[in-house]
């Protein structure tokens, strides 16, 4: 698989304060990227980075292996976390000057608008000022501006935050009909669970460095450690759990069961598989639930962060 | 369209569909013209005001002199004490009581006569009594050394200077005031629209900042461009307004000279007879006759490009200013080096221009960029060498050029800075990012 954005070795500093320190990310085509970090970061150098806001000090961007350069700001659209439109401005007005402005047509910008509107179903709004619309429903605005153009790249900063969930939902198909008509996306957000549901690849950036980037599976895979979450129902129940924990490296486990059972998580040796465990178990009780425990980005997040502390 | 020309045009839009501006642009010359009428008014309130005096003459001597005349009149207090007169004042509220001691010599006496009042009187009032004293005491030291008063009265020569230029057209002294008055008004209209203006960019600027849109103009725009545009888009709805101005007091101006009945004739040479100028009734017609004969259409023309040079010089120092702060409470810190320089210019212009229009002071402030747009709009109607406006302006629009890169930079730092308040010292770092 291609990539569509390479960023190789970018580094920023604000005077003596370093922003982005030897960055490289590789975004595949037709992927939803996740770049993941805490607040502060760097994550917004990045982006600006990419839109060509801030000249970084050293490295290069390939933007579908060209060097990145003016011309390709129409090929990207952006959505930054601090939403903005002008307030006093109509918007239909405004959506028609920021479409321009990436090089629209005034008369395609007013079709493909056209098309945008009746599908959130806001024509309506046409005449309004931005500053008569509630938050939420400038943001839909904003959204419409972003895609509108029909970037290879699109790069929403917390595009969820403000929704309601009804509206998120809304937007979320609407981020993976732009993925599945080839747009490439890149999405920096703290709401994990919207990770995992969306993304492929993530970059983890702290303090100003990435340190971990991949195929969210890879990594989920690199991070688990076979462990197995495991309900046992047992006529002895504590004699069980010590024979358990003499045999095998346990933790306790918390889940929700209608009766009463033994819960534990077992991590196993490389010496042993799941199916010797689950063979092994089966002898001891019946066995009400065994699974793999892989770890959650929020969990990776989490530990490779305080690893890196 | 290219990404400059649509800036420009939503920022002209955006300054224009303003309800402020259409306010402004059709409310200012109506409250020009009633502030002149209303100042106009007032002062002819005044003049109608009468003094009432109560006049203690214990000489007898000047009693005579003492006539009623326009805003003063006398009452004769001369058979009562003057402490019965001071009461009799109090109580009957008068303006203020003149008291001539007797047995005095006349040197003694110009420094002995009093003038007792409530409140402090009118110069003017206190002039005009001096000067009735003063003649009869000079009359009576005359006589008194033998020389005939009739003489010195007959042989007294009052002179009055004819101005006339070198092409044969006469002026009224009048003119001075006019030229005074027109150079003030463009160097103050000048001054006005800078601010006004300057403001406007910044109050865009802060607005696209704290309404955050400017991470996405950005993105598809280059800051410089941004700044560029909306430079030039707020100066646009400047002259545009200013065009409006112009129109509208061509129109009240030709109006009002035709109802005065003065012929323009700006090309011919306008003869003022004799008995015009005598004739008090007529002074408007000759003030009038000097408006038409300014050079007002290279005075319209120079105010337009000094106040293209000038507002561009200013608003970038605006617009950055504007990047810099993320509110307009903040923005004061940062004025300093717009106030300063602007007063400057002002008050050069109220004071050296005035006093001498080509002098060193006036000269030098009116080729600094950042004073010589309004020091030279003041010297213009009192007749520039073209080669001095030619330099003045060459280098107003050099200085802009190093301006805009400065403000430049600034600017495309400030926009991406959000809520610190930043420092002078802070500022001077960005320029080196």
């Amino acid at each position: 698989m291609t990539n569509l954005l390479e960023v190789q070795n970018a580094t920023k500093r604000f005077g003596a304060f370093t922003a982005l320190q030897d960055v490289s990310i590789e975004v595949p085509k037709g992927s939803i990227f996740g770049l993941l970090g805490p607040n502060g970061a760097g994550k917004t150098t990045l982006i600006r980075i990419i839109n060509q806001i801030t000249i970084p000090d050293q490295g290069k961007v390939y933007l579908d292996n060209e060097p990145l350069q003016p011309m390709h700001i129409k090929d990207i659209g952006y959505l930054p976390e601090e939403r903005g439109l002008y307030k006093s401005m109509k918007v239909g007005e405004q959506a028609l000057y920021l479409a321009q402005l990436k090089g629209l047509s005034k008369r395609e910008a007013r079709e493909r608008l056209k098309y945008w509107f009746d599908k959130f179903d806001i024509t309506h709004w046409w005449d309004k000022k931005i500053q008569e619309l509630s938050k939420g429903m400038a943001q839909k605005v904003q959204f419409i501006v972003t895609v509108l153009h029909r970037p290879k790249l699109l790069i929403f900063d917390e595009p969820f935050s403000g929704f309601d969930p009804i509206n998120a939902n809304v937007i979320k198909d609407e981020i993976l009909q732009l993925r599945d008509e080839g747009a490439t996306v890149i999405f920096s957000t703290h709401r994990m669970e919207s990770v995992e549901e969306l993304c492929d690849h993530i970059a983890l950036i702290n303090k100003s460095k990435k340190i971990l980037d991949g195929k969210v599976s890879d990594i989920k895979r690199a991070y688990k450690t076979s462990t197995f979450e495991v309900g046992l129902k047992a006529e002895n129940k504590n004699g069980l759990l010590d024979t358990l924990n003499n045999k095998f490296n346990t933790t306790p486990a918390d889940f929700k069961t209608i009766d009463d059972q033994l819960k534990l998580k077992i991590t196993l040796e490389d010496t042993m598989s799941s199916n010797d465990l689950l063979g092994y178990l089966s002898d001891k009780g019946q066995v009400l639930r065994f699974n793999e425990v892989i770890p959650s980005v929020n969990e990776i997040f989490i530990k490779t962060i305080t690893e890196n502390e | 369209m290219s990404n400059l020309k649509l800036i420009i045009r939503r920022e002209f839009i955006a300054r224009v569909r303003n309800k402020t501006f259409v306010v402004m642009t059709f409310l200012s010359p109506l409250i020009f013209v009633g502030m002149i009428g209303l100042i106009t008014w007032l002062t002819s309130l005044s003049k109608d005001e009468v003094h009432e005096i109560a006049l203690l003459d214990e000489t007898g001597v000047f009693e005579p002199y003492f006539k009623n005349s326009k805003g003063m009149s006398y009452i004769q207090y001369s058979d009562l004490s003057l402490n019965d007169a001071k009461d009799s004042v109090i109580a009957k509220d008068l303006y203020g009581l003149l008291y001539i001691p007797k047995n005095k010599s006349n040197k003694e006496l110009e420094k002995a006569i009093q003038f007792y009042a409530e409140e402090a009187p009118n110069i003017d009032v206190l002039q005009r009594i001096e000067k009735i004293i003063s003649e009869e005491l000079t009359h009576q030291n005359f006589e008194k050394e033998g020389v005939d008063v009739a003489v010195i009265e007959s042989s007294k020569a009052k002179v009055d200077i004819q101005i006339e230029n070198f092409l044969g057209e006469k002026t009224s002294k009048i003119s001075n005031y006019v030229k005074m008055f027109f150079g003030g008004l463009a160097g103050y209209l000048l001054l006005m629209f800078v601010v006004i203006y300057g403001n406007m960019v910044m109050r865009s600027v802060i607005e696209e900042k704290t309404s955050r849109i400017i991470e996405v103009i950005i993105s598809s725009v280059k800051p410089v461009q941004l700044m560029i545009g909306k430079i030039l888009g707020t100066t646009l709805a400047g002259v545009l307004q200013f065009f409006i101005w112009v129109i509208i007091g061509s129109v009240l101006f030709v109006g009002a000279s035709f109802y005065l009945g003065v012929e323009l004739q700006p090309e011919s040479t306008v003869q003022v007879s004799e008995v015009l100028q005598e004739e008090v009734n007529n002074q408007a017609q000759l003030i009038f006759q000097d408006i038409s004969n300014l050079p007002l259409v290279s005075l319209t023309i120079l105010f337009l490009i000094y106040f293209i040079g000038g507002y561009f010089l200013y608003s970038s120092i605006y617009a950055a200013i504007g990047a810099a702060v993320d509110s307009e409470t903040d923005s004061q810190q940062f004025m300093l080096p717009i106030i300063v320089p602007l007063m400057l210019a002002f008050y050069v212009g109220v004071f050296a221009v005035i006093e001498n229009p080509h002098g060193t002071v006036s000269t030098v402030f009116s080729m600094i960029p950042l004073t010589s747009p309004i020091v030279m709009l003041m010297r213009v109607p009192f007749g520039v060498d073209w080669w001095q406006i030619l330099i003045s302006i060459l280098l107003l629009f050099g200085s802009i050029w190093f301006m805009v890169i400065f403000a430049a930079k600034i600017y495309k730092i400030g926009i991406l800075m959000y809520g610190k308040k930043p420092s002078y010292r802070e500022i001077y770092k960005w320029l080196k990012y």
